[in-house]
């Protein structure tokens, strides 16, 4: 197929390897033709299900629609009044705690289990592999499927947790996990630190197993503490992982959407709607497209600016990252 | 401060160094995470054992993790009486469809950019990159409006095609490409072999362990996925498991048998591809950590 064969189309015959025309023209440059092919099959998918919709929405965001009608140019004022919306307000207050938790609870206790593991305090080489292993448990549930298990054991009258509290605490020390406007946000962050502390503790773990066991030994015996070890060598050089690990867990806890939709369905009176949330009730059962869109949108400001803060935060545009 | 407490058995690693000072801290530090490990565990096992009681069992306290006598009427009636099986096949299809194209596109793609120069690489491979920082949730409107123009709605299409173009896969199968040795392309090349014959014949065997990888996350990406599933589809014979667990509630939303059946069984083959393919779904979960 290639230039190997030395007949031309015409059957004239040539002298092997001296190919002419277009054949000649293919020969010198298939290598750099021939990889537009297998790439284009990726970027047309890419653009039609892809860019188009990214563009087409920031297009929607400057206009009215609703269901299909045709869009109408309305400048600013979706922008304008999403900054008035309490329920949007109301969404981004949700949100940001959950984004919080993840960020003060889920990751600083990853961060201990991830070393206590790779301490000495685990000192059985098949007992760090079985805490490891453990932490996949909860991964290899979907969204939907742990907030159904979450929303039996969050029942209020006979759900497992509210039962042994009343075993031990009494009746009053029921606690409303998915009905109490003020605890459904804890709740909501309970679940997520069972299904993501595993596996960002996988992530620091494999970290910390990088970390020159040397560095932190000579350390300890130039007389530094296990906590001016932590600061001192740990910390700086798990800097990437940590930066991964927070910008995932941001990035993740602002599209949240299933949990919250199935355990709560994003009430009680809003206290648990999450952004996503509303941009799906906006846009699919009020079909305010345009609206909706301005919330696509302003969503992804928050999570670009987020992500920018945490790279100048931990540094990342240094040389040595 | 100078006893040591040996508490390592025989076989255990020898570490040289600093030996374990306190025994005492060894036990309680191992005490905290097997309660970590039970708290991660619970749900689960809980799930499964709910799932083979009568209703009325479930929520009987305290509770029996072996139920008094395995009760089958909860996946009898899941298989005998709605539409589990169809619903467990649709997932299975669109699983299975994704994971298939996703891997062609993006070996195809990521071996290009990883092994041949051409105009425009850069620009092309960055703008897929860029792609990454944006949420999904962004075109979920204008995609939407697409599916309804293109009678896509309630098809296997439609929860297949639009996410086949994984910008992450790319990226991985760049990344994995970029080991191969281009020697192995360029005397294939020599011995007279075409461009789609090394992509076949060289690359695709080479790259047996990244398929693995990459095939693992999109089929687990697509056997996980609600959102979408939730907006496209609204015919139940079309519904994937996640769309059709939280429809066995009932009315009510209490009859939670059968719902915890369906997850069970929603959970298996996730299960059988952990344990058939530890290393690959491992190093697939960590491959994440490559976007830092």
């Amino acid at each position: 197929m290639a230039s190997s064969s030395e007949f031309s189309p015409t059957g004239r015959r040539y002298a092997p390897g001296t190919p002419t025309g277009f054949r000649l023209w293919w020969h010198r440059h298939r290598l750099t033709i021939i990889p537009y092919f297998y790439i284009a099959p990726f970027f047309i998918l890419f653009a039609i299900f892809l860019a188009w919709p990214v563009v087409r929405s920031f297009y929607l965001s400057f206009h009215k629609q609703q269901g299909i009608s045709t869009p109408t140019f309305i400048a600013l004022d979706n922008y304008i009044n999403l900054v008035a919306d309490p329920r949007f307000k109301q969404s981004l207050l949700n949100t940001t705690v959950y984004a919080l938790g993840s960020l003060f609870v889920q990751i600083p206790l990853a961060f201990i289990l991830a070393a206590v593991v790779n301490s000495k305090l685990v000192p059985w080489a098949n007992a760090k592999s079985f805490y490891r292993l453990s932490y996949f448990v909860p991964l290899l549930t979907s969204a939907v499927i742990a907030s159904l298990m979450f929303s039996i054991l969050y029942d209020y009258n006979s759900g497992l947790i509210n039962s042994y509290l009343v075993r031990l605490f009494g009746e009053e020390a029921k606690v409303g996990w998915v009905r109490n406007a003020s605890v459904v946000k804890v709740s909501i962050i309970l679940l997520l630190v069972w299904r993501f502390t595993g596996i960002n503790s996988l992530y620091f773990v494999a970290g910390l197993q990088n970390i020159p066991k040397e560095l932190e030994e000579a350390a300890s015996i130039d007389g530094a503490n296990w906590w001016q070890v932590l600061i001192g060598i740990t910390i700086p050089l798990m800097r990437p992982v940590i930066l991964f690990v927070t910008v995932t867990a941001i990035n993740g806890s602002y599209q949240i959407f299933a949990e919250p939709y199935l355990l709560t369905g994003g009430g009680p009176r809003d206290q648990s709607l999450s952004i996503v949330q509303y941009l799906y009730n906006t846009g699919f059962s009020y079909f305010n497209l345009g609206y909706a869109s301005a919330i696509g949108y302003t969503l992804v400001t928050i999570i670009v600016i987020l992500a920018i803060l945490n790279l100048r935060f931990f540094g990342a545009f240094r040389e040595d990252q | 401060m100078t006893t040591t407490v040996q508490t390592t058995p025989a076989s255990g690693p020898r570490y040289s160094g600093i030996q374990i000072r306190n025994g005492a801290l060894v036990s309680l530090a191992n005490f905290f995470l097997l309660i970590g490990v039970l708290l991660a565990a619970v749900p689960f096992i809980y799930m499964i054992s709910a799932s083979f009681k009568p209703q009325n069992e479930i929520f009987t306290f305290p509770v029996q993790i072996i139920p008094k006598e395995p009760f089958f009427d909860n996946y009898t009636t899941l298989i005998g009486e709605t539409l589990y099986l169809r619903w467990f096949l649709n997932t299975a299809i669109v699983a299975v469809g994704r994971t298939s194209l996703s891997l062609l596109l993006c070996m195809l793609a990521g071996f290009a950019f990883a092994k041949y120069d051409f105009p425009f690489r850069r620009v092309l491979f960055v703008m897929v990159l860029a792609s990454f920082t944006l949420p999904f949730e962004v075109v979920l409107i204008p995609l939407y409006t697409m599916m309804v123009r293109l009678g896509w709605l309630n098809t296997y299409w439609v929860l297949i095609v639009p996410f086949a173009a994984s910008a992450f896969g790319i990226f991985l199968a760049r990344q994995y490409a970029l080991a191969l040795p281009t020697e192995l392309m360029e005397a294939a090349r020599i011995d007279g072999s075409s461009e789609l014959g090394i992509f076949f014949r060289i690359a695709i065997p080479n790259l047996r362990p990244a398929l693995a990888v990459m095939g693992i996350i999109f089929f687990q990406a697509s056997w996980n996925d609600f959102l979408w599933p939730l907006i496209v589809l609204n015919d139940s014979t079309m519904y994937v498991i996640n769309l059709a667990l939280p429809t066995l509630r009932g009315p009510y939303g209490d009859q939670y048998g059968l719902v915890l059946g369906g997850a069970v069984i929603a959970v298996i083959p996730i299960i059988i591809i952990f344990f058939a393919m530890q290393r690959y779904f491992i190093e697939g979960i960590m491959a994440g950590a490559l976007k830092g």
